[in-house]
């Protein structure tokens, strides 16, 4: 969240920073690229929105871990086990209010979905305060032991979910109002993936806000660029390491939620087979920026898509091989945080 | 010394500790004719392997100071290149050969590559980098069905010596037939023997010394003259060439390589689990660890079973014992384990030792 921002403009005294532009313009150049390499415009755009929209859910769960790793040097391993639970939560709501989801009327599916949402946001940002507290606060700057905590932590979790929702896997149906496509000529558009694409724009362009127009925005940017000095001048950067912790486990969870409904079935481990995506996203973006990471996890979504249209035999290794070309360009990812 | 020479030193300096060291290494040299059944030999070999694979794993966690997550990968690749050297070219010796010399150069070209891309940078992005290396290779091996079996992976038969069918002499010793199986138990025992008395060997040389400044403080090894990232390149290869033999024990024991059995990341856990619990910086630790773990692992869970049977009534603590759940308890002790001993159950064994003085 370096390069992208904006300053606030002090009466023009500050000088301007100046807008890296190269890897805003990679995702147009790839989209465009992929065009004749699809042949078919309409294919196209199907494969293009649909990328889009795993790219928003994607983003939406990298965004916590990558925002957690800038403010307070805190890899999260164990990130994934929110999106599990976040997801696992949801079915607390809409199992008994299935009638709500199966009604024809978008607002009632939307209600139900809503306070699904709602619930499951409350739970993980619960449980990333307490693991804050009990897993991660003891092993501060200690690189090794947190990523073994972490780690230690998922599998906890993880199991307390088979203890809690039992070791079987539970069928989450689409609410009604969602299923389907919509046809624009030869284009189809699973109705869907257009509300992830909202949620996520919504949610990025909330972050985007928070973090450039507020008071606090600027207290997390500055203690991503130098937490010492955040304190010296008086503020205390505990607390805003907790507010972080927590507002990116209930993003996760958020997300879990859409990635659950997304693959209609839900497993205790969806979140730790995540988490290898998670993580080249937000090494593509330059860990530590939210705005890498949305382009990050775009890019990487936009690339499964067409090589999975294009060769299905890459696909599956096609993020390993974005993230070499991408470091090979940039080794600190798209949009290297200044201080690491 | 003897005894001073073959454990390079490094002697366990707890009592305890010692006894049980020699009741781990007593019961695996005998366990054919101490334990009967093939679950029970079944249970000794994959203790065998597993020491191995700790082990190697602890050289570079325990000693270096590097996490990383692509050792099942390697692992795998010794099990693999054994298993489908034989599949393909039938079962001869020259076909085992062949294929861990094929699985041996791979592994050490990987790990070399991997080293020497992203060892210079911090732990946390080497963690992330073999994360996803590792996940790669997995999805890779599943996808080339046609090569290595995909999901199911490949059954191949081993040279006539190893066939459980193979009677070296036709009468039996304590009632116990002195079989092909018997031959592969006795080269999976003697072979991780000989690999974790070499990596004992390594860790207490003058190399193994360097490795453990460099854990303690890179900055302050590098001040000293040596060069870090040649150091951590070789204990990454080296410990990655010690996960290719023990993979390549494994697929000569099981008679099978399959991605479930070697690439998952479940097995990757588990050996985090077993090097953490045991004693990270401590070889015997993953003795202990393995011989702890793979104990629990396979009879863990009957125990369980009769806990959550008695606890039918209460629902919640039912499931908490039930016996898919051990792993929960190991993840609890494993969390318990990095806050209040990280030196594991041999470092607090040594301890013990000491906190009356």
């Amino acid at each position: 969240m370096t390069t992208t921002a904006t300053p606030a403009p002090a009466e023009g005294e500050l000088p301007r920073l100046r807008l890296d532009v190269a890897p805003l313009l990679v995702l147009p150049i790839l989209a465009l690229l992929a065009l004749p390499l699809v042949g078919s415009f309409p294919t196209w755009v199907t494969l293009t929105i649909a990328g889009l929209a795993m790219g928003m859910m994607i983003f939406i769960m990298a965004s916590g871990l990558t925002l957690v790793f800038g403010l307070m040097d805190v890899l999260n391993f164990g990130h994934g086990a929110f999106v599990s639970v976040g997801a696992f939560t949801a079915t607390l709501v809409l199992l008994p209010m299935q009638g709500w989801m199966q009604a024809d009327s978008a607002l009632m599916n939307l209600t139900a979905l809503g306070l699904a949402v709602v619930l499951a946001m409350l739970v993980t940002g619960a449980l990333g305060w307490a693991f804050e507290r009990v897993i991660v606060m003891p092993v501060y700057g200690q690189h090794l032991k947190q990523i073994l905590i972490t780690m230690g932590g998922m599998i906890v979790a993880e199991q307390m979910i088979h203890v809690v929702w039992g070791p079987d896997q539970i069928p989450l149906p689409l609410p009604a109002a969602f299923r389907g496509v919509f046809l624009f000529g030869d284009v189809a558009i699973e109705k869907y993936r257009l509300l992830a694409v909202a949620v996520g724009l919504i949610v990025f362009v909330a972050m985007f806000l928070v973090l450039n127009r507020t008071k606090v925005g600027l207290l997390i940017r500055a203690g991503v660029e130098n937490g010492e000095m955040v304190e010296a001048l008086g503020y205390r950067i505990r607390r805003l390491f907790v507010g972080v912790f927590v507002a990116g486990s209930a993003l996760a969870g958020l997300g879990g939620v859409l990635w659950g409904l997304y693959r209609e079935m839900l497993t205790a481990a969806m979140g730790a087979d995540l988490m290898v995506l998670l993580f080249i996203v937000i090494i593509i973006g330059g860990l530590g920026s939210v705005g890498g990471c949305f382009i990050g996890a775009l890019l990487v979504a936009l690339v499964a898509n067409y090589t999975g249209f294009l060769a299905p035999k890459i696909a599956l290794v096609s993020n390993i091989l974005l993230m070499v070309a991408i470091l090979l360009w940039r080794p600190q990812g798209l949009f290297p945080v200044a201080k690491r | 010394m003897m005894l001073t020479r073959i454990l390079s030193g490094d002697f366990p300096r707890s009592r305890i500790l010692a006894l049980a060291l020699l009741a781990v290494v007593i019961g695996l040299a005998l366990a054919p004719f101490l334990f009967p059944g093939a679950r029970a030999i079944n249970v000794a070999a994959t203790i065998c392997i597993f020491v191995v694979l700790a082990a190697s794993y602890d050289l570079l966690l325990g000693y270096t100071g590097i996490v990383s997550f692509a050792h099942t990968m390697f692992y795998g690749i010794g099990a693999y290149g054994v298993g489908l050297s034989l599949y393909n070219a039938g079962p001869t010796w020259g076909a085992v050969f062949m294929g861990l010399t094929i699985a041996l150069l791979l592994s050490l070209a990987l790990a070399l590559v991997i080293g020497l891309f992203s060892l210079r940078v911090k732990a946390i992005f080497y963690a992330m980098i073999t994360l996803a290396v590792a996940s790669a290779f997995a999805v890779l091996a599943s996808q080339l069905s046609d090569f290595t079996g995909g999901e199911d992976g490949r059954t191949f038969g081993v040279p006539e010596l190893l066939r459980p069918g193979f009677r070296l002499i036709e009468a039996e010793i304590f009632g116990t037939a002195i079989n092909g199986k018997l031959i592969t138990y006795y080269l999976v025992f003697f072979s991780a023997l000989a690999l974790f008395l070499l990596l004992l060997r390594v860790v207490n040389s003058p190399f193994g010394r360097v490795l453990q400044a460099i854990r303690e403080n890179d900055f302050r090894a590098e001040a000293l003259g040596y060069r870090t990232v040649v150091y951590r390149t070789l204990a990454n290869c080296l410990s990655a060439v010690v996960a290719t033999l023990a993979g390549a024990l494994m697929a000569l024991w099981l008679r099978y390589a399959g991605p479930q059995t070697t690439l998952s990341f479940t097995i990757m856990m588990d050996i985090l689990l077993i090097v953490v619990i045991g004693g990270m910086g401590t070889l015997y630790g993953a003795v202990i660890g393995s011989a702890l773990f793979i104990l629990a692992q396979n009879y863990l869970q009957a125990l369980m079973r009769q806990a959550s049977d008695g606890l039918v009534a209460v629902p919640v603590l039912a499931n908490l014992f039930h016996p898919d759940r051990w792993l929960l308890w190991l993840g609890i002790l494993f969390v318990l384990s990095v806050y209040y001993f990280p030196t594991g159950i041999v470092g607090k064994l040594r301890n013990l030792k000491r906190s009356p003085e």
